[in-house]
């Protein structure tokens, strides 16, 4: 620690603090555009100037190490002098159209410009003007606008790991773009219009809808991933504009994928806002008491192995419990929230989880990713893995090739499931990177477990974990990463069929005769038997809605409170933004007003009594955030780690712009969709 | 005046023999073993004691400069990087090093690497001294040869290497931390001090980047003893120096001579006098086109050195002088410096990116006198609010200049303004309040 005093008062900071941290702890707050505390240090807006005594200029404080003993001086005469020049200098060739500006109302320079500007501006000469440049579908570029403080750039290259943004040109000609045209290839790169402090980057799609305080901000969960992004809602009246995330050091620290914030406009289109019920081959607007009759019609006289639910991939905790619950009611054990078909070992929560944590990604010491490809799985969490090698010494091995790079240095040890037992052995060199390591991690991506040998793939992994020491009593270095936001929870809550029961795919071609769709649309509607008696409850009409018989509207994750918990197994809860359009309703109350129509009152009748139900069913849903635990040894999943296939990992998921029902109903993605995901022609073909 | 028996340069013409032979038969590579021998301490020490202040401009003591370099690596190399992007206008002095005297650079060189603990040297050549690069890389191929570098360099033990990276024209890559940018193949931008390049500087390793000339002399200092050195020139501006005197002058020339020489001594005897004598001088830019312009008045008694220089509020600079005679249009001279600034700022941080243009936009409306007088004085504030708020000296560079002619031309500028106005009428641009009050305050 060393003592720095700072206009007369004394704070104690820790030793390689900047003089600027050194000002915040002391209460002193401090002009900047270009200093971000999760980016490298520029210190080149030079608004951040502070006297330092004994130093023979002012010194920009953002990347001014402190010593013991210095004294700095942020209110004297020389230091205002700076702020004003620095102000004016940034002014005269920034346009003057905050009246036309995203930016405007959450913008630094303007904030800033009415603390330190002038009142009227002396620069008499013409004012620069610089072209737009095209940064893809998301990001729309005002570069007139820009200041020059190249936090995208830094943010491109070692936040989101594509070193695709750069200045071109020199002096006051300095222009930032991506040198040849094209379309960011990040799926972090909405972020960029978070920390551009001015409107040269905004958010194109959300390009001069609203200003930010006529909107109503709610704290929620980001659903449309397993990460357990946190967000922020911003609505006005029923609709909601736009998503931000919340800072959150543990899950995202302040980043967000694209897919949670752009795929908004989604929530518009294709909505199940009435209940519909089939008739003669044609689905006809109908009102929930006759959509219930038809249903308990429908299920009328069919036993209950004869009724069979999938859950989807975006439910909220508190929806599945009550399903849960309805289909024990009703005699059904045909339960499954494993759309994808994976194979997971319930024994233990921790064989299903994200054991190390997010956050513990930075504590780790060498990395093995198998059949995941975290870049698209979850861009977050795979920017903390970036963020940790880019602190050096950090190993990373891939099983099974990723469809794009990783945005890290990794060495592909091969894409057969053989390398797992040659890294138990031994016998591959990488073995030797984990072994020698104190916190080696494994990630198993959902490509691993949606095999046939899955099972096997799970134990392999168990037990290379367990023999590099990854399963200490302070350090769990096995993981599983989620593609889906209800996985977790789902799991938790036992929604896998017990021996016997029907899987998804024994749900298929007539296994069940009533089959409930909980939000479920991407297991392959089509495969339904042409008998089947289906019912969709959600909120798009999209694959299972279009095989429905009937249609029960429900809500998306931004219009119901929900508990929602993360590939970590962290409990997280989101409340309502806004109300579900039309009829549509919480899903939970769709079920437990259905359950009194069969007759099987779930015995529930408002939120707080489904929190304590989910509590009852699992005590993790008690507690909000992540209960902590440490690996355990002398237990391992079930299976034979010695049946492994020889089938090579393949890619869990498709089109990582279109997942899940929001996002294929909303333009915005549709049309990254066309930009990114389809082969870019070359010029000779 | 300097005698030929002090001169550090003796082949500055290229009258003789640049080649390995010719530098031998000068003195050159003679007992480069034995000063070796003295060991690292002996070395600075001696530098220290010689009092020799850089050469490129900024006047650093150079023996201090190298005992900052770490006398125990933490195990990264250390590295000499010579700044040879000598892109000053008016400035040639170290062009005449490199081509004419290279072996007393790469032996001083040598000697400077084992001072400071580097087995490896690098030159950053300006781009436009292609053929002079090309003389170097040949010497550096002779030493090389006659193993006076290379591994065990003159069989004192000591390997070191000698590379050339030639530049690609900026301006701004002769600033030693964006030179080192440079070098890394990075763009040339400035990087923030500290840290200094002493603890992170090329590839993030312990480095020290001196001038040409800082680095050519040390090898004759130590063969002749600091106090040699230390005798020549005034107190605190010892030695001698390289001076180029370029623009009104009967014989624009690159002398080596005494620090501490009058100016008017150097012009009218070395570089044969003003232009029309010495009552035709108007004006003198001491050191190169970033310090200050001096009038004629203030020029025939000023001394050519650090602190006489820096007393008459401009500086020594690199000691490229730039003679002006009363044809001279002062102002547009400035405003082509202006231009030059603007053209060679890297953009990096704001002051110096959005200044160096507003000032080159006024200034080229000063030369033709289409402003207000008040404008003078906000032109001085806005140089004020540039100067010492940048990352680098480039801004401060840009201000000076400017200064200078306002402090000792502002007549010349007042009349300019008035006869446009008179050619024109009063329409012009509203005065402008000051000091106006901000909310913050």
């Amino acid at each position: 620690m060393a003592k720095v005093t700072v206009d007369g008062i004394t704070v104690e900071v820790p030793n390689g603090s900047t003089a600027l941290q050194a000002c915040e702890a002391a209460g002193k707050e401090i002009p900047r555009f270009c200093y971000h505390e999760r980016l490298s240090i520029a210190g080149n807006c030079r608004m951040c100037l502070v006297e330092v005594e004994k130093a023979p200029k002012p010194v920009a404080s953002c990347g001014f190490p402190i010593m013991d003993g210095m004294v700095i001086k942020t209110d004297t005469e020389v230091v205002r002098r700076a702020r004003r020049a620095v102000m004016e200098f940034l002014l005269i060739n920034h346009p003057l159209d905050c009246p036309i500006c995203d930016q405007g109302g959450e913008c630094d320079l303007q904030d800033q410009a009415y603390a330190y500007g002038g009142d009227h501006s002396r620069y008499a000469e013409n004012k620069r003007a610089v072209k737009d440049k095209y940064l893809g579908p998301l990001v729309k570029t005002v570069m007139t606008r820009c200041i020059q403080c190249t936090r995208c750039v830094r943010f491109a290259s070692e936040v989101a790991g594509v070193p695709e943004l750069g200045a071109t040109s020199r002096g006051e000609n300095m222009e930032i773009g991506t040198y040849v045209e094209k379309a960011l290839t990040s799926e972090l790169s909405g972020n960029l219009i978070d920390i551009c402090p001015v409107g040269a980057l905004t958010s194109r799609p959300y390009a001069f809808t609203a200003r930010p305080w006529e909107l109503k901000k709610t704290d929620s969960i980001d659903a449309t991933d397993a990460t357990g992004t946190n967000i922020r809602v911003h609505a006005r009246g029923p609709e909601v504009l736009r998503i931000l995330p919340r800072t959150n050091d543990e899950v995202n620290e302040e980043w967000m994928a694209d897919k949670g914030r752009f795929s908004i406009d989604g929530l518009k289109r294709k909505r199940l806002d009435r209940p519909w019920v089939r008739a003669h081959g044609r689905l006809h607007p109908a009102t929930w008491q006759d959509a219930f009759v038809a249903i308990a019609r429908a299920m009328q006289g069919v036993p209950g192995e004869r009724i069979g639910a999938i859950v989807g991939d975006m439910c909220d905790a508190e929806s599945m419990v009550a399903l849960r619950d309805l289909m024990t009611a009703l005699g059904s054990p045909n339960i499954d929230c494993r759309q994808d078909g994976a194979q997971y070992d319930l024994s233990r929560r921790d064989f299903y989880t994200f054991n190390s944590g997010i956050a513990g990604i930075e504590e780790a010491d060498a990395l093995l990713i198998v059949g995941a490809d975290p870049r698209h799985d979850s861009p977050v969490i795979n920017a903390r893995i970036r963020k940790r090698w880019l602190a050096g010494a950090f190993p990373v091995g891939v099983i099974g090739a990723p469809a794009s790079d990783l945005t890290y240095g990794y060495e592909v040890l091969g894409d057969q499931p053989s390398v797992l037992a040659g890294l138990i052995d031994g016998s591959l060199a990488f073995a030797d990177a984990l072994r020698g390591a104190k916190k080696p991690m494994i990630i198993v991506g959902q490509g691993a477990l949606t095999r046939d040998d899955a099972a096997a793939v799970l134990a392999a992994c168990w037990s290379l974990a367990d023999a590099v020491g990854a399963l200490s009593a302070d350090w769990h270095g096995f993981n599983v990463l989620h593609q889906a936001a209800s996985r977790v929870g789902a799991l938790d809550l036992g929604l896998v069929p017990r021996a016997g029961a029907r899987s998804v795919a024994g749900m298929m071609s007539g296994g069940v005769e009533v089959l409930w769709l909980l939000g479920a649309d991407e297991f392959g509607a089509a495969r339904i038997g042409p008998d089947t008696f289906v019912i969709y409850q959600g909120h798009h009409g999209d694959a299972g809605a279009a095989r429905a018989d009937v249609i029960l509207p429900g809500a998306t994750y931004v219009e119901k409170p929900g508990t929602y918990v993360n590939t970590e197994g962290r409990v997280q809860t989101a409340f309502q933004a806004v109300f579900p359009p039309g009829e549509a309703k919480e899903d939970w109350r769709i079920l437990r007003a259905f359950s009194e129509v069969v007759g099987h009152t779930l015995p529930y009748d408002d939120l707080p009594a489904v929190r304590a139900r989910l509590a009852e069913a699992n005590p993790v849903f008690a507690r909000q955030g992540l209960p902590r635990f440490g690996g355990g040894t002398g237990v391992a999943p079930a299976g034979d780690a010695s049946a492994l296939g020889s089938t090579p990992f393949g890619r869990a998921m498709g089109d990582y712009y279109l997942t899940n029902s929001i996002s294929r109903a909303s333009p915005t993605m549709q049309e990254c969709s066309r930009t990114y995901s389809q082969p870019v022609l070359q010029a000779a073909e | 005046m300097l005698s030929d028996k002090d001169r550090i340069f003796t082949n500055i013409y290229g009258q003789n023999d640049w080649r390995l032979a010719g530098a031998r038969a000068r003195g050159d590579w003679d007992g480069t073993a034995a000063i070796l021998a003295k060991g690292r301490d002996a070395i600075v020490n001696e530098m220290k004691a010689s009092g020799l202040r850089g050469r490129g401009g900024a006047g650093f003591p150079t023996g201090l400069k190298w005992s900052f370099m770490p006398k125990v690596s933490d195990g990264r190399p250390s590295y000499l990087v010579i700044n040879g992007d000598e892109s000053e206008p008016g400035t040639c002095k170290d062009r005449e090093i490199l081509r004419n005297e290279p072996h007393k650079l790469i032996e001083s060189a040598l000697i400077a690497s084992f001072a400071m603990g580097a087995h490896t040297a690098y030159i950053y050549i300006r781009g436009e001294y292609y053929r002079v690069a090309q003389r170097l890389q040949v010497a550096i191929d002779e030493a090389y040869e006659a193993g006076l570098i290379g591994r065990n360099a003159c069989g004192s033990g000591w390997d070191f290497d000698f590379h050339i990276h030639s530049g690609a024209g900026a301006y701004i890559c002769g600033e030693e931390t964006a030179l080192l940018e440079s070098l890394e193949g990075k763009k040339g931008m400035p990087r923030m001090k500290p840290p200094f390049p002493a603890a992170m500087g090329l590839y993030g390793c312990p480095t020290t980047v001196n001038n040409v000339e800082s680095i050519a002399v040390a090898s004759t200092i130590l063969r002749r003893g600091a106090s040699w050195f230390a005798g020549l020139g005034r107190p605190n501006n010892v030695g001698t120096k390289l001076m180029s005197i370029a623009g009104h002058v009967n014989r624009p020339c690159v002398v080596e001579e005494e620090l501490g020489t009058p100016m008017r001594e150097i012009i009218e005897r070395h570089a044969g006098g003003v232009r029309g004598g010495w009552d035709n001088l108007k004006a003198v830019i001491p050191g190169g086109c970033s310090v200050p312009i001096l009038p004629a008045a203030t020029c025939a008694t000023v001394l050519m050195d650090f602190d006489s220089l820096r007393a008459e509020r401009s500086g020594l600079g690199t000691a490229g002088m730039i003679v002006m005679d009363k044809s001279t249009d002062v102002i547009a001279a400035i405003a082509r410096f202006a231009k030059f600034f603007k053209h060679e700022s890297c953009g990096q941080c704001t002051p110096c990116r959005e200044g160096t243009g507003w000032m080159m936009r006024m200034m080229a409306r000063m030369v033709e006198g289409r402003a207000e007088v008040e404008e003078i004085d906000m032109l001085d504030q806005v140089t004020r609010q540039v100067e010492g708020h940048t990352i680098c000296a480039l801004g401060d560079a840009s201000a000076w200049p400017i200064q200078g002619l306002i402090r000792h031309f502002r007549p010349e500028m007042e009349e300019r303004i008035a006869a446009y106005k008179a050619r024109h009428g009063r329409a012009g641009l509203a005065p402008t309040p000051e000091n106006l009050p901000v909310a913050a305050e």
